[in-house]
């Protein structure tokens, strides 16, 4: 269907400080229609100060965001156009969720049906009519869905939609944004936890302190993250993977290269005329390639992982 | 603008906040009119009687009941105005707003239309209070509530002019000053204690009496054209006072400075 169509998503070189923190920095990475993207990083990293730049909530310092070329402010009909849900909870504790979509679609021109039938699609059918300060959780966190699918947008921009859901929420909001997707529309979800939507993503982009570490698939995250490498002469080597632009660890008497894959590795020891004993790629697992990327964590509770599985190694 | 204007109005009927508003207005506007009709009413016949004495004129005693809604009253549309954007502040409210509605003047104009409207109404019910208890004490006491001359009925036009144009700059005053909190203390402490003293302090002087009949109270007392504090209070002295109009056309450019000044500052900011 054509008006299931969404458009795509594009960051050119976008930055934001607040004051002296730079929480995103000169961030540019396009997001397609037709399938699911994952957008990564830990706790500060910048995702939900992205989208609310991309969504004209906040101005950004210099770059822009767009749909299809157009800035969300100039979108003629926004909630029709872009769906969102955003991580922190807006709603006044005093008015029941029926009210609070109602006010939301009077203000964009949706017909009231939609009301109903969002609340439906939520699971929120039998609670509509409480006030929201009551709510759990997991019901805000489905109301905030319910806002962002009243006008039955072809983009979706979700920011931790699964944080509070049960298993069972998680399940079906998998399922959900998969069909969106497949529907042709652009779906853009945003975590702290690749765990969270490895099942459901096909694109990720991974942020960490503001940059771009990583876009692509969930599969190139996994294959290109370490390369096991040796030689007879190995200061050789090393000298040849550090100026190919690899980091280079020794480890049980080889190297351990990353940044590379493993044909760029081969390419480069073949450019500098080295012979290789050892070329083994590393099927690390899709946490271990995740905590890798944003390794030098800012929050210090997600420390502990990255700094416990390097000494194991 | 009418989408907005339709999300504003849905904004405020589906919290209670209004009619509790209402509720408080309704009791202490009707209490203080009551109150001043009873009194003014026995004294004004005290005096009558008494050769010599300085004369409460009787046909002033209806204007004087009626403007409590405004004497009294004019802090509720205007605490509802900065609640009505306070609250879009504390609970974070302005993130689907803006999200609907991406032109944010649009929405703070919205707002300053519904507002405005709701403190009309808030005018109206303080009237119903004001009438309803003071016309009855009037007549109790023997004196006329002059219900049925037109006098009487411009006033209250008038009256629910003020309050909606009360309203208005609560709203401006909110965006201003987004904190609830700060907002409700700014609110409270100039209109109960900052203002009166001004009042008091500009009328000593004929210079700085001109100036002082452009404070807000002073112009929304002008444009109601009575008010017992007006009439009796520390204003008296040698306080001088606008025409209706003017009062009017001075609380309208209240309400517009301190819109624009919000629009600049914190609606502009970034929502986070
Ligand atoms: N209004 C603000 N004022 C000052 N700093 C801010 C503001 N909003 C965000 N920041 C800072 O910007 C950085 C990025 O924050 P952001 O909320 O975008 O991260 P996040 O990736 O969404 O994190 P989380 O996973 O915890 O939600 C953080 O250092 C944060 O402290
Ligand atoms: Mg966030």
């Amino acid at each position: 269907m054509d008006t299931m169509r969404g458009t795509s998503i594009e960051f050119q070189s976008i930055t934001k400080s607040f004051g002296a923190v730079k929480a995103v920095s000169n961030l540019s990475f396009t997001v397609e229609p037709g399938v699911v993207t994952g957008f990564l990083g830990p706790n500060g990293a910048g995702k939900t100060t992205t989208l609310r730049m991309l969504l004209g909530l906040v101005r950004p310092t210099s770059g822009t965001a767009t749909f299809a070329g157009a800035a969300y402010r100039d979108l003629p009909n926004p909630l029709s156009t872009v769906g969102t849900a955003l991580e922190a909870s807006s709603f006044h504790p005093g008015r029941t969720a029926r009210n609070h979509l109602r006010v939301y679609a009077a203000a964009a021109s949706i017909p009231r049906e939609r009301v109903g039938t969002v609340l439906d699609l939520v699971g929120l059918h039998d609670d509509a009519d409480r006030r929201v300060g009551g709510y759990s959780l997991g019901m805000r966190q489905r109301l905030g869905l319910a806002f962002a699918l009243i006008g039955d947008p072809g983009v979706l921009v979700l920011d931790e939609p699964t944080n509070g859901l049960d298993p069972e929420g998680i399940r079906w909001m998998r399922g959900f944004l998969r069909a969106r997707a497949a529907e042709g529309r652009t779906v853009l979800v945003s975590s702290h936890q690749l765990s969270e939507v490895q099942q459901s993503v096909d694109r990720v982009v991974i942020i960490t302190r503001g940059e771009a570490v990583y876009e692509g698939s969930l599969a190139g995250l996994e294959s290109g993250a370490r390369v096991r490498v040796s030689a007879v002469d190995q200061p050789a080597l090393a000298l040849a993977l550090i100026a190919a632009g690899a980091e280079v660890h020794p480890d049980a008497g080889v190297l351990v290269a990353t940044g590379l894959t493993a044909d760029e590795v081969g390419a480069a020891a073949l450019a500098a005329g080295i012979v290789l004993s050892l070329l083994a790629p590393e099927h690390v697992g899709l946490e271990e390639a995740f905590l890798g990327l944003v390794g030098a964590d800012p929050d210090p509770a997600a420390q502990v992982v990255p700094t416990a599985t390097e000494e194991a190694r | 603008m009418i989408a907005a204007m339709r999300s504003e109005t849905l904004k405020l009927v589906t919290v209670r906040l209004w009619w509790i508003l209402a509720l408080i207005l309704l009791g202490y506007v009707g209490f203080t009119a009551g109150l001043l009709a009873g009194l003014f009413g026995a004294l004004g016949n005290q005096l009558a009687a008494s050769p010599g004495a300085p004369q409460l004129p009787p046909e002033s005693l209806p204007a004087i009941v009626y403007s409590t809604t405004t004497a009294v009253g004019y802090v509720f549309p205007l605490i509802f105005g900065a609640l009505a954007v306070t609250g879009e502040f504390r609970y974070q409210t302005l993130t689907p707003t803006f999200l609907a509605e991406p032109r944010r003047g649009v929405v703070l104009a919205a707002k300053l239309v519904v507002v405005g409207v709701a403190g009309a109404i808030f005018g109206v019910v303080g009237l119903v209070a004001s009438m309803g208890i003071g016309a009855p004490v009037l007549a109790l006491t023997g004196n006329d509530g002059a219900l049925g001359s037109s006098e009487t009925w411009l006033l209250a036009v008038r009256i629910v002019l003020a309050m909606a144009l009360w309203a208005v700059i609560g709203v401006g005053v909110g965006s201003l000053i987004p904190n609830q909190i700060a907002s409700i203390i700014v609110v409270l402490a100039f209109t109960q204690f900052v203002e009166p003293i001004l009042r008091f302090g500009t009328s000593i002087w004929d210079w700085t009496a001109q100036i002082g009949q452009f404070l807000p109270g002073s112009a929304g007392d002008s444009l109601v054209g009575a008010s017992f504090f007006t009439s009796f209070g520390a204003g008296a002295a040698g306080a001088v006072s606008l025409e209706w109009w003017q009062g009017g056309l001075v609380l309208v450019a209240y309400a517009i400075v301190l819109s624009l000044a919000g629009l600049a500052t914190s609606w502009r900011r970034d929502v986070t």
